[in-house]
């Protein structure tokens, strides 16, 4: 039986195309993914992302406690509201999970986590915090549901659709939230574009994607969402890394806080390992569509891809793969697409961020 | 719902088929195809020119999902490919059955016979949802 998001019910109004995903009945699209994904590059979309969990750390060694649990540091954060991306490592230094952690209060951390580790991830934190005499306790919290708006108007459109969010969140800067009213309102996303993530009571839900909704915010699926990160050079954890691949080879070494004087989790298995690969862009010259599992070629060594998809913003395909770590931008390779190589050129993720193409550079010295 | 319209011969793998008065078989992807399949992207055309078996994979349709074989619906000989239509790949969502994507000379006219009519083919489409 899949669980079901309080906005269920709005998805099937709206004709959405119903999927399995991480245990959960979500949409998939609502018509046309490719007009999802130019919505929110070029004016703004909403995603219903209520199967991903908030998992609150409370106490006061709650700071101590998940600079231990998380390679990022959360010491950053110095002040309430500000957030930061970061993996939680096992003792081998693998990617257990991909996270963003946002400061509540001195003495409180939110934690937004994925769908499918959910579990998982709520089981290790829980070790790990039984492991010392530590004032820490995990809240998992799902009676939140969250909705991301995203794109160049989705502050804007957010703040017509909520009479007073104007006041409480213009001022935010990226990766910084604030509470309004009854929930969470963070600058942040998954899409490469500017926007809001807002974590509300369930039940208030549907009341804030009808506002949104008219608005003008148009509703999008997973489809979108997923072309629209992968354009962005964002990983996607069970793709691009999982508990077997480090974050050091999988283009995620500026997460990992190096810095002497902090042991964290998978630390002394990073020290001791030279990272054998490493993450980064592939754009398809010749006609075709990059998947994942697809074998590259480089002068370098061989490599395979991890995430692959058609772009509707560069209207050509485009890829992360796992390469030889000499591997360049600008290099050329081939990727093996049912058994012909196909022309392709490295680049450095993202390709595309706030709406325009990082890769044009790239191409033109490429394209005949 | 999707369409199925009568006028069209049919595949177990949803191509649709139609016979044009040169006696070449026009081949295409069902509306249920480009509904399961989402926004298509690319086509790998088969060779022109090719000979195929009926059943055979002779090229790809690409959607922002996924990659989905096509199959020739009979034996025959590649007579032509739907070349006009790179760059325009959406106007397939939009209406499957103007769109064919390669023609093919049958060399087992029989073989037709073998084809769904609209009636099977909408029974056997639904009952695969």
């Amino acid at each position: 039986m899949l669980k079901q998001t309080p906005l269920n019910t709005l998805h099937r109004e709206a004709g959405a195309k119903l999927v399995e995903f991480g245990g959960w009945e979500m949409p998939l699209h609502y018509g046309s993914q490719i007009e999802e994904h130019h919505a929110v590059r070029r004016a703004a979309g909403m995603f219903d992302v209520s199967h991903m969990r908030v998992v609150e750390v409370i106490g006061l060694d709650a700071r101590d406690f998940l600079r231990y649990a998380l390679a990022n540091d959360v010491a950053k954060l110095d002040t309430p509201g500000r957030a930061l991306y970061s993996c939680m490592l096992n003792e081998h230094g693998g990617v257990i999970d991909d996270l963003i952690a946002y400061r509540l209060a001195d003495d409180a951390f939110r934690l937004v986590v994925n769908a499918g580790t959910a579990e998982k991830d709520i089981e290790w934190l829980g070790r790990l915090a039984a492991g010392g005499a530590r004032d820490v306790q995990i809240v998992p919290r799902p009676d939140l549901t969250m909705i991301a708006v995203q794109g160049p108007y989705a502050r804007e459109l957010a703040w017509h659709a909520f009479p007073g969010l104007n006041a409480a969140t213009a001022a935010l800067r990226r990766f910084q939230g604030a509470f309004f009213r009854d929930g969470f309102v963070a600058r942040t996303g998954y899409t490469g574009e500017d926007g809001f993530e807002m974590m509300l009571p369930a039940p208030l839900a549907p009341l804030a994607w009808r506002a949104l909704a008219r608005a003008n915010v148009k509703p999008c699926g997973l489809g979108a969402r997923d072309t629209l990160r992968l354009e962005a050079g964002m990983s996607l954890y069970g793709q691009d890394m999982d508990d077997t691949t480090s974050p050091l080879e999988s283009g995620l070494a500026w997460t990992v806080d190096m810095k002497p004087g902090r042991n964290f989790v998978g630390r002394a298995a990073l020290d001791a390992t030279m990272a054998g690969g490493t993450l980064l862009g592939i754009v398809l010259l010749d006609q075709g569509v990059l998947r994942s599992h697809q074998p590259v070629h480089t002068p370098q060594g061989k490599g395979v891809t991890t995430s692959g998809s058609f772009a509707p913003t560069l209207g050509r395909s485009i890829a992360l793969a796992r390469v030889p770590a000499a591997v360049q931008p600008g290099d050329a390779i081939e990727v093996e697409i049912r058994g012909k190589r196909l022309r392709a050129v490295a680049v450095r993720p993202p390709f595309v961020r706030d709406g325009k193409s990082l890769v044009e550079g790239f191409l033109s010295e490429r394209m005949p | 719902m999707t369409k199925t319209p009568q006028e069209f011969k049919y595949t177990k793998t949803h191509e649709w088929v139609r016979m044009e008065p040169d006696g070449t078989a026009s081949v295409g992807i069902t509306d249920f195809a480009q509904e399961a399949l989402g926004d298509i992207v690319f086509v790998e055309f088969p060779q022109a020119g090719a000979t195929v078996k009926a059943g055979e994979a002779v090229g790809v349709v690409e959607s922002v999902k996924a990659a989905s074989d096509i199959y020739a619906p009979v034996s025959g000989e590649i007579v032509a490919i739907n070349d006009g239509i790179p760059d325009h790949w959406e106007e397939i969502n939009k209406d499957a059955f103007a769109i064919w994507l390669y023609k093919l000379k049958p060399s087992h006219p029989d073989e037709l016979k073998a084809l769904l009519d609209a009636t099977r083919y909408a029974a056997m489409a639904e009952a695969s949802k």
